[in-house]
């Protein structure tokens, strides 16, 4: 069971595939100026992975090796258009927001390097977990960035006020810098310059 | 001797077990700063020379008197003028004292701050990096920029532009500059626009920078005189608008050494040759000497684009980097519809390019070194 567990938490910060494999980074910039699609990402993505994970480890003992990538990329699509047909009915204005990113979760390497790395030789359980932990450890990166932007950059969360009007009265300013996408690059630098230190102790 | 005894008195208290120890770093700073430290080298000889890194420091200090002891006084003299009053040279001076001062004090508590919290950390000793860095920030920004503001900016360049790269002469780009590209995309409304320029309590009074004028598509006849630009009695940056003071400060420079020649040269020729081929197919009307006198090209070229930490370092390098930092600066001015400055962007990029050219040049010459070695080998069978 703690072998299990390990597969939940280990993506959550020792390998996570943000800030220690670098993966992902493209969709970390695109949908983090707000809160809200962050999140709705955060759990797409999480649901894909899982998914992909799970089908393509039940058939990975079927697929002939020479033509994996494409039957990878064919669970991949489906489960991708699934989601986005899945936000299109229930949360339309999120996915008015993120848009073409839906689409791209199928571009997006974290997939494809799960799937490669691990559901091709491990069960489907085994495979499930790792899926979720993935897409989590993906995610809680997605709202860290997210937070901080949206805080700094808009002074809301989840599109509530936080910053009090008066503060804004005495001359305090959004800053325009966290709305830009260079900012969630040096967000997500900061992340892994905290982080590293703290793994290598270990 | 009333200094040394005291300091000598108070050192048990900052060493390594005495109650104060958490401060030693700062401790050390001040030490060395009123004293020359007494450590000697451990191991391995080391061939010294008299003009070190504070040395270094101290000359572009002074070599930036001039520019500071003027923005002061032209913060004074463009806000009473714009009031319609003439004022005295010290009310003047007075003025933009009272404005500048704040800056300093922000710029340096916030920067040494966080770079005596970095070394205290990292068990270094503090250095002198910031001292220079601390005293260009408030000569690039304009004078009646928020002062919180200008503490994030300040915490940021010295944070992301120094300290992850691992402190001073480690950085890829330069510290001042980036604090004002951060002001300048943070902050847009308190960087650029015609409101900000001349320093007032109340209501923002319109004046317009050269550039600011040329980007709402003033004519070059609009523009202030060639005699105002080059003395400097214009709206702008603080230290950016006396092309007098900057030159006396770049003439001090060069003949001791600090600043390369070869670097101010080329970054001048650049945007001449991109001015004059502007105004030659008729893009743009503005004549190419203009391009000098205008918004903070000379002040970017002779104490920004000359850092020796984020230049490029072969002699053949230097000449590329400055060609393209003056050509890339006229090239934003004049194409770009949404900056008015592009002396900032052009040199931050070229810092990013300064390794890059600098590999290219050591490659190409052992390259034509090989060559040249092969040829003689090949004649002398």
């Amino acid at each position: 069971m703690s072998k299990n567990l390990e597969l939940l938490t280990a993506p959550l910060r020792k390998a996570n595939p943000v800030t220690v494999l670098i993966l992902g980074i493209c969709s970390a910039l695109a949908v983090t100026a707000k809160l809200k699609p962050a999140l709705v990402m955060a759990l797409s993505v999480t649901v894909v992975i899982a998914l992909s994970n799970l089908v393509i480890s039940l058939l990975r003992k079927g697929i002939p090796s020479k033509i994996r990538i494409i039957v990878q990329l064919i669970v991949i699509a489906t489960l991708v258009i699934l989601v986005d047909q899945f936000l299109k009915a229930f949360v339309y204005d999120v996915s008015k927001q993120l848009s073409v990113f839906v689409g791209l979760i199928i571009t997006n390497c974290i997939v494809m390097g799960r799937l490669e790395a691990f559901a091709m030789g491990n069960g489907p359980w085994e495979s499930l977990l790792d899926g979720i932990g993935n897409g989590l450890g993906y995610g809680i990166i997605l709202v860290i960035v997210a937070f901080f932007r949206e805080l700094f950059g808009s002074g809301t969360l989840l599109g509530f006020q936080i910053i009090p009007e008066g503060l804004y009265n005495f001359g305090y300013m959004n800053n325009g810098l966290m709305i830009l996408p260079p900012m969630a690059l040096i967000i997500v630098g900061v992340i892994i310059w905290l982080q590293k230190p703290e793994e290598d102790k270990k | 001797m009333g200094l040394r005894k005291f300091i000598d008195k108070i050192k048990p208290n900052f060493e390594e077990g005495g109650k104060l120890y958490c401060f030693h770093s700062f401790f050390d700073a001040m030490e060395t700063f009123f004293y020359v430290p007494n450590k000697v080298t451990i191991n391995g000889s080391h061939v010294r020379d008299a003009v070190d890194m504070k040395r270094n420091m101290i000359y572009v200090l002074i070599a930036l008197i001039p520019c500071f002891l003027f923005g002061t006084w032209n913060i004074g003299f463009q806000h009473f003028s714009s009031h319609g009053e003439v004022a005295t040279l010290m009310q003047n001076f007075g003025y933009g004292l009272m404005k500048i001062l704040p800056l300093y004090i922000v710029s340096y508590v916030v920067g040494l701050g966080i770079e005596i919290i970095f070394a205290q950390i990292r068990k270094e000793e503090v250095n002198e990096g910031f001292f220079v860095t601390g005293f260009l920030i408030p000569l690039i920004m304009p004078a009646d920029v928020p002062l919180w503001m200008l503490a994030i900016a300040v915490a940021f360049a010295v944070v992301i532009g120094k300290e992850v790269f691992g402190g001073s002469g480690m950085n890829i780009v330069n510290p001042a500059l980036l604090a004002r590209a951060f002001m300048f995309f943070s902050y847009p409304s308190k960087m650029s626009g015609d409101g900000i320029w001349i320093a007032e309590k109340g209501d923002a009074i319109s004046g317009a920078t050269p550039l600011g004028t040329l980007l709402n598509g003033g004519g070059v006849e609009q523009l202030p005189s060639v005699m105002d630009m080059f003395i400097g009695t214009i709206p702008g940056s603080v230290g950016e608008t006396s092309k007098i003071a900057i030159l006396l400060g770049a003439l001090f420079l060069i003949v001791t050494g600090v600043a390369s020649l070869r670097i101010i040269l080329s970054t001048f020729v650049g945007a001449a040759a991109l001015g004059l081929l502007f105004t030659a197919i008729g893009v743009s009307e503005v004549p190419f000497y203009y391009h000098f006198l205008m918004g903070g090209f000379m002040f970017g070229a002779i104490f920004m684009a000359t850092d020796p930490v984020t230049a490029a370092q072969t002699n053949t390098g230097k000449i590329i980097y400055g060609f393209l930092i003056g050509a890339m600066a006229v090239l934003i001015r004049v194409a770009n519809p949404g900056y008015p400055e592009g002396m900032m962007l052009a040199i931050l990029l070229l810092n990013v390019f300064a390794p890059l050219i600098d590999y290219c040049v050591v490659a190409m010459n052992i390259s034509k070194r090989k060559k040249r070695w092969a040829k003689a080998e090949r004649s002398a069978k």
